[in-house]
């Protein structure tokens, strides 16, 4: 903010005295300057605007670009020469001509690419890419559904190729793997993730042939243990994720034994077929474990003390997830008899999980920073006292629906973890006495407070006044809360940039008004709060420049008369659900001013018309999700639909049924039914 | 020929030539003592030699020319003189170098050439005229004959003998061979059977020799050398074996003059038919199939003895092996070519008479794009065209998908080629390359016949094919890849296309099209491993 104000004191200076004091600056100091004003996009616009030499340089000094529209790829690349890093996520389309473009127009400047979420270019394109971008370290292809080996076989001639990302390129194969592998033989990271079509030969070919790979993201790929020798020669690789890869067993581990001696990371969760005894090969032999710092073993095979002991030895472990496995007291226990200190422990859904095993656990480390026991149900009292007890210095602490803990339990928190920045106990007994003091640690930003019945304004209004640092909150459900509460956080929490008080039904529009000072919000949830109306939004839209997603579903007050200020004013907002609500096509229609606005959800509006509708969407260009009511399909032409779908907007058709609002308790009553019977 | 025949008849007519006979001997002896001392120098510092020079070869010569000093050996002493004198001449130069370089020289061995060519000329005529003689002594007594032939078999032996030693000598650490391998080169009556393998000894050697040439002046590793040369040996038998199965006779190595030529005259060699009635006139592709023919003509052909397999000469009597060269003038299958590589059955002449100088008549009826001039080639790749989706950007397919990539594993800047139908998809440069890329293609089926083999099933299966339109199934790895697989392409190969990264779209485009062809050798050489 301090450094705002500096550069709004020259700006005047500047004008005041036609002296350009900017003019005795070189033009690497106003970049190092320039530098320091990443925070906020906004800033460097404003800088931009200030004046053409103050334009010349911030387009000089730009290096990272994310554009919103293709349309527009031309000219800001005529305006910022030296960007070298472009993010194509917010672009609805991406087609070929763009990828030449750009390519003609970056040449060898060009770094790093993200075209994640595009699905429309082809071979042709990457080609062009891959030729005349020379320096291309970077690129993330995720999602590219339609991409065929064909074109990743074009990109293979990206010879510098470092860091590559195919998830979900579902139709590639081993022979577009292949590819790769013999043409960017620099790569060090590449992401296979959820490509079926790629097996072992493909990987296998990568591993032979990119020796430098680091880091290797293999997640639910038809493998087998031929690939994995080659895997374990690579010399480098650091981050071997093998999630769901149902073809490895523990004889495939076996070659870990021996190789991979520099791995950091190791991901087999959902891996059913691997066991203790595959695991043991991590530490027996000169084995791969030496440098192993984090094990990912969720979904897989039971924590039974064959288990805890086979990874005994690892010298360097800091993190281990056991997410969903079955444990057992034994395993649990001589998991806190291992060698090292933990940093990091997940044990979320395993519902075994019990106060003795909990705490034999947690004696020896006691240097844990990170503790997920999310779900853990049967953990009481006496689990909370043993953790707040050992483990003072956390960081981090969910504990979502650990219902047999007691109310007074999270007073301990509060009293013993003081270094907490994240805790998420949705789903609790907490209470306001519990929040008050939980509030005491002040250094949190993420508080999670989702379905605590028990809390209300007295309770909030802590937050309020302690965590000054707040960044996201979340208060969904939490029904005893009303306006005053959320004025406390409101003023208290300046920085606050993500609040959910969905279904916090006692909410006002004074609400919003109070949280339209918290200027960095730019996501707010408010579900299910039929006394917020138009004007409640119109201050939102006002104050929160930055608001990106909105969620006003149920929000039956609100009407056309809140979307015109939104529109006009929420020019980042990207992703809105008026499901349920009041808006009519003019409302709609209002919305298409917001150019980046990408996600639309729309059920159930009794005010809007198929024709309004159709020109709502096509007036929005910049759509790519749009979630609508079934029968829109047959109202509305289908040429219309696919004229959309070309411009890279995917539908969603719904088809449910109105469902009237639930009482909270009753809710939650009907929540543990449901959950009892599973 | 009819004057040389003549001189011919005349020598063996007279049994006085018992001069001339200790006339050569005299002469022959020298040539050898100066050849010893000519190896001593080479190698003066490896104490093997004199084993060598001693046991090796002077007994086994001696004891070769034994057969001979009964009788003459006419067509060696016309040259003798000139060979005597080669020598000396040759040693006379040699020995001022000798002081400079003791372990090569490059005139010994251009002497020892000369000498091995002058050998060969002799074994030439003599074969020449026991051709010639064939035919005269169809009438004559059978003693006479019999006689006869044991004379030619003696005197072959004699040179055959020589040449080898000689050619030996080329080598400076051959002797280690000639003395483990050939016990006695005497035995050199079954040369046919056992050469075989002693030839493949020496090609071992020659690779002992090229690694490990500095340590064969070194007297205690001499026997560290007879023990690798041993598993050297092993080594390059499994080579031989597992190589190019369609190559034998490249293989085997024989040495030149070691086997007998023959050649066959083009019009033979296209002949439908090869066996003709002699009463009726009709021709038939087999023996056998006459021989059933001939049943028809009287009672005389049912016989047992009449139709029984013919010329199943008895094992006792020492035969030369049969090579034979291509017609075709500048083919290097023809006897004359300077690295003249014999064919090893008249099949593979035939076939390879066809492949390579003949038109190629059969079309693929599936590709319409692959001709072939051998119909069994036809059928072989038809049996596959089409099959063999898996293709490298060299133009290799392969039939399954885990052979190519342990082929792109294999070598440097080979990438999969991806197929023609998912290019399609794609615009631009790939449809660019679509059209070349589908001759591309099609132009490698022909390979696959050989890129099949190594899987067990697909030699099986083409073997098989092989019995159906071959009638000898032996012959089939020598005839059948002969002329597909350029070998000399092969070596050519290495160039990279995809390095240079200008041009590194070339798996898309045509680019790829000039080298398929040159390439064809490899699949087989790739899939041995």
């Amino acid at each position: 903010m301090k450094r705002q104000r500096t550069i709004v004191t020259f700006n005047s200076n500047m004008n005041n005295n036609n002296n350009h004091l900017f003019h005795f600056l070189s033009e690497e100091i106003i970049f190092i300057i320039l530098d320091f004003l990443n925070q906020n996009p906004i800033d460097k616009k404003a800088f931009s605007l200030a004046c053409k030499s103050f334009y010349a340089i911030e387009a000089k000094h730009r290096k990272k670009l994310k554009p919103l529209r293709s349309e527009h790829i031309p000219q800001v690349l005529n305006r910022y020469p030296y960007v070298s890093h472009i993010d194509l996520t917010l672009c609805p389309r991406i087609t070929d001509t763009s990828l030449t473009t750009i390519s003609n127009a970056c040449m060898s400047s060009l770094r790093s690419i993200d075209l994640s979420g595009s699905n429309c270019f082809s071979g042709t394109g990457l080609l062009s890419l891959a030729v005349n971008c020379k320096n291309l370290v970077e690129i993330n292809l995720s999602n590219a559904t339609e991409l065929r080996d064909s074109a990743v076989a074009a990109l293979a001639e990206a010879k510098n190729l470092e860091n590559l990302w195919l998830g979900r390129c579902k139709q590639i194969t081993d022979m577009g793997v292949g590819c790769i592998a013999v043409g960017c033989r620099k790569l060090r990271l590449i992401s296979l993730k959820w490509c079926p079509g790629v097996g072992d030969l493909g990987v296998g070919l990568l591993a032979v042939k990119c020796k430098d790979i680091r880091s290797l993201d293999l997640s639910y790929l038809p493998i087998t243990d031929k690939c994995l020798p080659s895997i374990f020669k690579l010399q480098y690789l650091e981050d071997l994720v093998l999630e769901g890869c149902f073809g490895i067993d523990d004889d495939s581990l076996s070659g870990l034994k021996h190789g991979c001696k520099s791995l950091k990371k190791l991901d087999i969760s959902s891996c059913q077929n691997i066991t203790h005894v595959g695991l043991s090969s991590l530490t027996s032999g000169s084995g791969s474990g030496g440098f192993l710092e984090q094990i990912i073993l969720s979904h897989g095979s039971p924590v039974t003390l064959a288990l805890a002991d086979s990874l005994k030895k690892l010298p360097m472990l800091q993190s281990i997830k056991l997410d969903d496995c079955p444990v057992t007291y034994a395993g649990l226990k001589a998991i806190g008899n291992w060698c090292a200190s933990l940093r990091e422990l997940s044990l979320s859904k395993c519902a075994e999980v019990t106060d003795e095993s909990l705490s034999s656990l947690l004696t020896k480390h006691k240097d844990l920073r990170k503790l997920d026991i999310t779900c853990c149900r049967k953990i009481t009292y006496a689990s909370i006292d043993h953790i707040t007890n050992s483990c003072t210095a956390l960081t981090s602490l969910r504990m979502e629906s650990c219902t047999l803990v007691p109310r007074e339990a999270f007073v301990l928190i509060g009293q013993r973890c003081q270094f907490l920045e994240e805790i998420d106990i949705t789903d609790n007994e907490v209470d306001d006495e519990g929040l008050k003091s939980i509030c005491r640690c002040s250094n949190l930003s993420s508080l999670k407070l989702g379905i605590c019945l028990n809390i209300t304004d007295e309770g909030v209004a802590n937050i309020g006044m302690c965590c000054s640092k707040l960044v996201e909150l979340d208060l969904y459900r939490c029904t005893g809360i009303s306006d005053s509460g959320i004025s406390a956080v409101a003023s208290g929490c300046p920085g606050l940039e993500m609040i959910n008080i969905a279904y916090c039904k006692d909410i006002t529009d004074s609400s919003l008004i109070s949280l339209s000072k918290c200027s960095s919000l730019n996501t707010i949830e408010s579900r299910g709060c039929p006394l917020i109306t138009s004007l409640g939004l119109a201050a939102i839209a006002v104050g929160c420049k930055q608001l990106a997603k909105l969620d006003i579903k149920k929000c039956s007050s609100i009407d056309d008369a809140g979307m015109i200020p939104l529109a006009h004013f929420s020019q980042n907002l990207r992703q809105i659900n008026l499901s349920y609500s009041s808006v009519t096509d003019v409302g709609l229609l209002s919305l298409a001013s917001i150019s980046c606005l990408q996600s639309l959800t729309i059920l159930h509006l009794k005010g809007l018309s198929p024709s309004g509708l159709a020109a709502a969407l096509l007036a929005c260009r910049g759509l790519t999700k749009v979630k609508l009511q079934a029968t829109f399909k047959t109202l509305l032409p289908h040429a219309l639909f696919e004229h959309l779908e070309a411009r890279g907007c995917v539908f969603q058709w719904r088809d449910k049924f109105f469902r009237a609002e639930l009482d909270p308790q009753c809710w939650k009553i009907q929540l543990e039914d449901i959950m009892q019977m599973q | 020929m009819d004057h040389k025949e003549k001189l011919c008849a005349d020598a063996w007519a007279n049994p006085s030539s018992g001069n001339d006979l200790t006339n050569e001997i005299s002469a022959d002896c020298p040539t050898f003592a100066n050849f010893k001392p000519q190896l001593h120098q080479q190698k003066w510092e490896d104490p093997s030699i004199l084993d060598y020079g001693g046991i090796g070869i002077e007994p086994s010569f001696q004891e070769f020319n034994q057969p001979s000093e009964t009788q003459t050996s006419l067509p060696c002493n016309s040259n003798n003189d000139t060979k005597m004198a080669d020598r000396e001449d040759g040693r006379m130069c040699e020995t001022p170098q000798a002081n400079k370089s003791q372990d090569w020289d490059p005139r010994t061995m251009l002497n020892n050439l000369t000498f091995l060519e002058q050998k060969i000329h002799q074994l030439q005529d003599l074969v020449h005229l026991i051709v010639g003689r064939r035919g005269q002594v169809l009438g004559r007594p059978d003693e006479l004959v019999a006689q006869q032939q044991q004379l030619i078999t003696a005197d072959l032996t004699s040179i055959i003998a020589q040449l080898i030693s000689t050619a030996g000598s080329l080598l400076p650490s051959v002797k280690h061979t000639l003395s483990t391998t050939t016990p006695s080169i005497g035995q050199f009556g079954q040369l046919g059977g056992s050469f075989v393998p002693s030839g493949v000894g020496n090609d071992a050697s020659v690779k002992l020799q090229n690694s490990n040439g500095s340590k064969l002046a070194d007297q205690s590793n001499h026997t560290d050398l007879i023990s690798n040369y041993g598993t050297e040996q092993n080594y390059s038998i499994e080579e031989h074996e597992s190589k190019d199965e369609e190559d034998a006779d490249e293989g085997e190595n024989l040495p030149p003059g070691s086997y007998e030529i023959l050649q066959l005259e083009k019009e033979e060699i296209l002949a439908p038919h090869t066996h003709f009635c002699a009463i009726c006139g009709k021709g038939f592709k087999r023996d056998a199939n006459l021989r059933m023919h001939m049943r028809g003509h009287g009672d005389e052909y049912k016989t047992p003895a009449a139709l029984a397999k013919p010329n199943k000469e008895s094992s006792s009597e020492p035969t030369l092996i049969k090579r034979y060269s291509c017609p075709y003038a500048g083919c290097k299958r023809n006897k004359d070519h300077k690295k003249f590589q014999p064919l090893k059955t008249i099949l593979c002449v035939k076939n390879h008479y066809k492949r390579t100088h003949c038109d190629k008549s059969y079309t693929c009826s599936r590709c319409n794009t692959k001709k072939f001039s051998v119909i069994a080639d036809l059928k072989t790749h038809e049996k596959h065209c089409g099959k063999d989706k898996w293709l490298c950007s060299c133009g290799t397919t392969f039939s399954r998908k885990d052979k190519l990539f342990g082929h792109i594993a294999l070598f440097q800047g080979h990438t999969p080629a991806i197929p023609l139908d998912e290019t399609k998809g794609t615009q631009g440069p790939a449809d660019h390359g679509e059209g070349s890329e589908a001759s591309n293609r099609v132009g490698n089926i022909n390979f696959s016949f050989s890129s099949t083999a190594p899987g067990g099933v697909g030699v099986v299966q083409s073997l098989m094919d092989v019995k159906e339109s071959i009638n000898d199934p032996t012959s089939y790895f020598s005839p059948l890849n002969f002329e597909t697989c350029n070998f000399d392409g092969f070596h050519e190969f290495p160039r990279p296309p995809f390095e240079d990264s200008e041009s590194s779209f070339s798996f898309l485009m045509p680019g790829s099209c000039n080298y398929t062809h040159k390439t064809g050798g490899e699949p087989n050489s790739n899939n041995l491993d």
